[in-house]
């Protein structure tokens, strides 16, 4: 049972983020009945299964701001902002209930629903005209519930009840489908019911009676002639069979209205021309995998792969014709596999850009400045580990932009842009990355303000002459705020550093632009998976380094000669410009002598290139990034290691962290000089 | 018995199974149940900059895992590997994360059980090795079988690389 409650608050966190979506939406689009729809269906199901689930707190408050949501759903009241706003509110209480549900909520829910009930009333005058009423119709409404209906939760009885409260209602119980005792299953529900209702509600409140179970059940509705509606025609039915079937049952349960019936030959659920078919399949496309399991799996794919390149080698080594062609088969097998696991673990940024809806909702409202938010590309896919990780500093950026870069309305106006600050965010795929930005079109970082600052914390000498690159670049240090008030939302000087390292754990990069009036944008750099990487395989003495491919701008020959030319300054000259470079050999420290033919490997992070001279390049290598142990953890040279196909092990370069160190050693070169 | 318990840094069980092996000509010991498996040797890549005593990882069973030499603790010469040399891969805690780790050793010996009646502490004085890196030495037929203290001895190597990283980084 522990499982299913685990279950339903899964469902139940789902569903509490559609409904937001759904209420997020109709912020834009206060018209869009769909999305009405959408939510009522939602605070519904919410209810239901809350109910049924033990989480009783939950279903009584869900089942006040349904009632409250019900008015707009039936068009008595408009879906004003403050009212949509409410219900956010409401939905983020609901939330507390189902994660805490014996804590003690009464008093904030029912603050939330006071608030939700003026909202109501106050949207009451805005309300869209009544939709007039139709005369009474009378429906044939005929139905069936899956054999597992009961063992699912459904009640029978409680649905007709329902049907009953919207207008005279006649059951008759269909009892064909009843088998034989001796193969009724006691727990299994074989009845079906025919319903002639005469109501002044439309088909859809007839609907919503069954918007509980509608997925897996059979039902029909058709209006019919009154008269020929013939109550006493299906009556005639019943008798004939009632007695039958009353000696057939077992010992009688209060819910006799609906009773057991047998595996029936045809499935109820082989019906795809009813609604809840097509719905039905759909869920039954995607499963559900805890995390673990998909991080084992990788981890097994990975060393298949490993395992498959060194058959390759033996075979390629061997004369064997037929071993050759099995291991050609197994490396395209493998490669297949490796990129099905990869993209299992795809997810689609849009689950990270739908959040910060919400928060750029809630930021208007606190800042009292009109943001509007718009999105780009969300569906660039990255590996879910890095969406996991990127939330909270997009969290951040986001709040910044909001707090610190949009102006206020007044000042915009003064400025002579729209009142309505905009925030913009984007994903693209480029490479072996994915580039986010966040863009604002507010007033744009303070340089004078930075400087001041930077000098002020002994950052910079005052007065230095510093790019602007390098000022903006300030912003990243530790304990840095220019916000001259700390407001509830930022300036803490907290953040920006923290955002940074999260960025720089994930390999990924973080770049900053601005312009004075116009805007910031900070753009994240952040590689597809952390799992996996094309790398460059390179020798230097007798140790073998993979440098990240992203990050290998060219290949160049050092000549003897212009290693010794350059022993002195170990720059090279690229096109007209100077390019830092480490030897590694000595970096390594390795005590062999240099080849005859160095190369020289350019890496670059953003703006900043350096070369790294290598004995030799080996070539492409398609590596899966294993973890230092902590024992080598400290160790900023390397970002990790990876098993190659021989079976010996090759570090993977920093480029990060070696550009750095080539910058440095410029900077050095340029006071010594 | 027990006062000798706590200066020999022997606690639990009065018996102990141990792995049995040879460095330098010193006899070691370990205890069996942190020992994963014994190994050939495997190709070695060194780490720069990670110092000697877990200078370099191998590829054990697909996980790439430091490969550390008690010789550079119990400052001992480093000789050459030989043919009865092996690799024992232990599990430790790290900042309380199991870790695997490849023990250097000259020659495996045997498993067999050490008497905590035979054990005793490290003298303070007249010995060339560390007394904190050593748990205890058992005396077994007249000759001293060296139970190495390993997690202070990992969590010293840990300590000291990070502090020397931070201190290179800043």
């Amino acid at each position: 049972m522990n499982e299913a409650i685990a279950i339903f608050q899964v469902e139940a966190r789902e569903n509490l983020e559609l409904i937001e979506q759904g209420l997020l939406d109709l912020l834009d689009r206060p018209e869009d009945r769909d999305l009405v729809d959408a939510v009522f269906r939602g605070l519904h199901t919410l209810k239901g299964s809350g109910a049924m689930f033990g989480f009783d707190a939950l279903a009584g408050f869900t089942h006040h701001c349904e009632t409250a949501f019900d008015r707009v759903r039936k068009g008595e009241v408009a879906a004003t902002t403050d009212l949509v706003s409410a219900v956010l509110a409401a939905r983020d209480h609901m939330r507390q209930l189902l994660e805490d549900p014996s804590g003690d909520h009464g008093a904030a829910g029912d603050a939330l629903l006071a608030d939700l009930e003026r909202a109501v009333r106050e949207a009451d005058g805005a309300a869209a005209p009544e939709t007039p009423k139709a005369g009474a119709t009378t429906w044939r409404v005929k139905f069936e519930l899956p054999a597992d209906a009961f063992r699912n939760g459904a009640n029978p009885l409680a649905l007709l009840n329902e049907l009953r409260d919207l207008g005279e209602a006649c059951v008759v119980v269909d009892t064909s489908r009843v088998p034989p005792l001796s193969r009724m299953e006691p727990t299994d529900l074989h009845l079906g019911w025919t319903v002639t209702l005469t109501t002044e509600h439309g088909r859809s409140a007839i609907e919503d009676v069954f918007i509980f179970v509608m997925d897996e059940m059979t039902l029909s509705i058709e209006a019919v002639d009154a008269e020929a509606a013939a109550p006493q025609e299906a009556l005639q039915a019943a008798p004939q069979d009632a007695p039958v079937q009353a000696a057939a049952e077992p010992a009688q349960a209060p819910v006799s209205a609906a009773k057991p019936a047998a595996v029936a030959p045809a499935a109820p659920a082989a019906e795809p021309a009813e609604a809840g078919g097509a719905k039905a399949a759909k869920a039954a496309e995607s499963v559900r995998v805890p995390a673990d399991r998909l991080d084992e799996l990788m981890d097994r794919v990975g060393e298949l792969v490993i395992a498959q390149s060194r058959l390759s080698q033996i075979a390629a080594g061997g004369t064997d014709v037929a071993l050759r062609a099995v291991s050609e088969e197994i490396e395209r097998l493998s490669g297949e596999l490796r990129d099905t696991m990869m993209v299992l673990r795809m997810v689609p940024v849009s689950t990270l850009f739908g959040r910060f809806r919400r928060l750029v909702h809630d930021l208007a409202r606190e800042t009292g400045k009109a943001i509007e938010l718009s999105t780009d590309g969300e569906s660039t896919e990255i590996d879910k580990t890095v969406i996991e990780r990127l939330a909270d500093p997009l969290v951040h950026l986001i709040r910044n932009a909001a707090d610190h870069g949009l102006e206020t309305a007044e000042d915009r106006a003064a400025a002579g842009k729209p009142a309505t600050g905009r925030i913009r965010l984007s994903a693209h795929q480029s490479g072996g990355e994915v580039v986010i930005t966040i863009r604002d079109d507010g007033r744009g970082i303070d340089r004078d303000r930075v400087r001041a600052k930077a000098e002020s914390q002994g950052l910079i000498e005052p007065g230095a002459a510093i790019s602007d690159h390098d000022l903006l670049q300030m912003i990243f240090h530790p304990g840095f705020s220019t916000a001259a008030a700390v407001t509830n939302l930022s300036g803490r000087g907290v953040g920006m550093d923290v955002v940074k390292r999260t960025i720089e754990g994930l390999r990924g990069s973080i770049d900053i632009a601005s312009r004075p009036g116009e805007g910031s944008e900070v753009s994240l750099r952040i590689p597809l998976t952390l799992a996996i990487i094309d790398g460059l395989l390179v020798r230097v003495g007798h140790g073998r380094y993979v440098i990240p491919l992203d990050a290998v701008e060219e290949c160049l020959e050092l000549s003897l000669d212009e290693d010794l030319r350059s022993r002195g300054r170990s720059f090279i000259s690229l096109r007209n410009s100077l390019v830092p470079f480490l030897r590694l050999r000595e970096m390594f420290d390795t005590g062999t002598p240099p080849e005859l033919h160095q190369k020289v490997v350019v890496v670059s992070t953003g703006a900043e290139r350096i070369g790294l001279v290598v004995d030799q390049i080996i070539g492409d290598h398609q590596t899966v990034i294993k973890s230092m142990s902590k024992l080598h953890s400290g160790l900023p040279t390397f970002s990790g290691a990876t098993i190659l196909g021989d079976g010996g092990v090759a570090l993977i370069l920093d480029v990060g962290h070696l550009v750095a160190k080539g910058q440095q050693q410029e900077a050095q070169m340029r006071e010594a000089v | 018995m027990s006062e000798t318990a706590e200066a020999t840094g022997w606690t639990g069980a009065e018996q102990m199974e141990v792995l049995t092996f040879e460095l330098n000509g010193e006899l070691f010991a370990l205890e069996a149940v942190a020992v994963q498996e014994i190994m050939d040797l495997a190709p070695e890549t060194v780490v720069p900059g990670a110092g000697a005593f877990a200078g370099a990882v191998i590829n054990f069973r697909g996980k790439v895992i430091p490969l550390s030499d008690l010789r550079v603790a119990f400052a001992m010469e480093r000789g050459e590997p030989t043919i009865d040399s092996r690799i024992v891969v232990i599990e430790i805690d790290l900042d309380g994360e199991p870790t695997l780790v490849g023990l250097r050793t000259d020659k495996v010996h045997e498993v067999t059980t050490l008497a905590r009646a035979d054990a005793e502490a490290p003298p303070s004085v007249g010995m060339r090795w560390r007394p904190e890196f050593i748990q205890c030495l058992v005396k077994r037929d007249g000759e001293f079988i060296v139970v190495p203290a390993l997690q202070t001895l990992f969590n010293q190597q840990h300590d000291a690389r990070q502090s020397t990283a931070s201190a290179t980084r800043h």
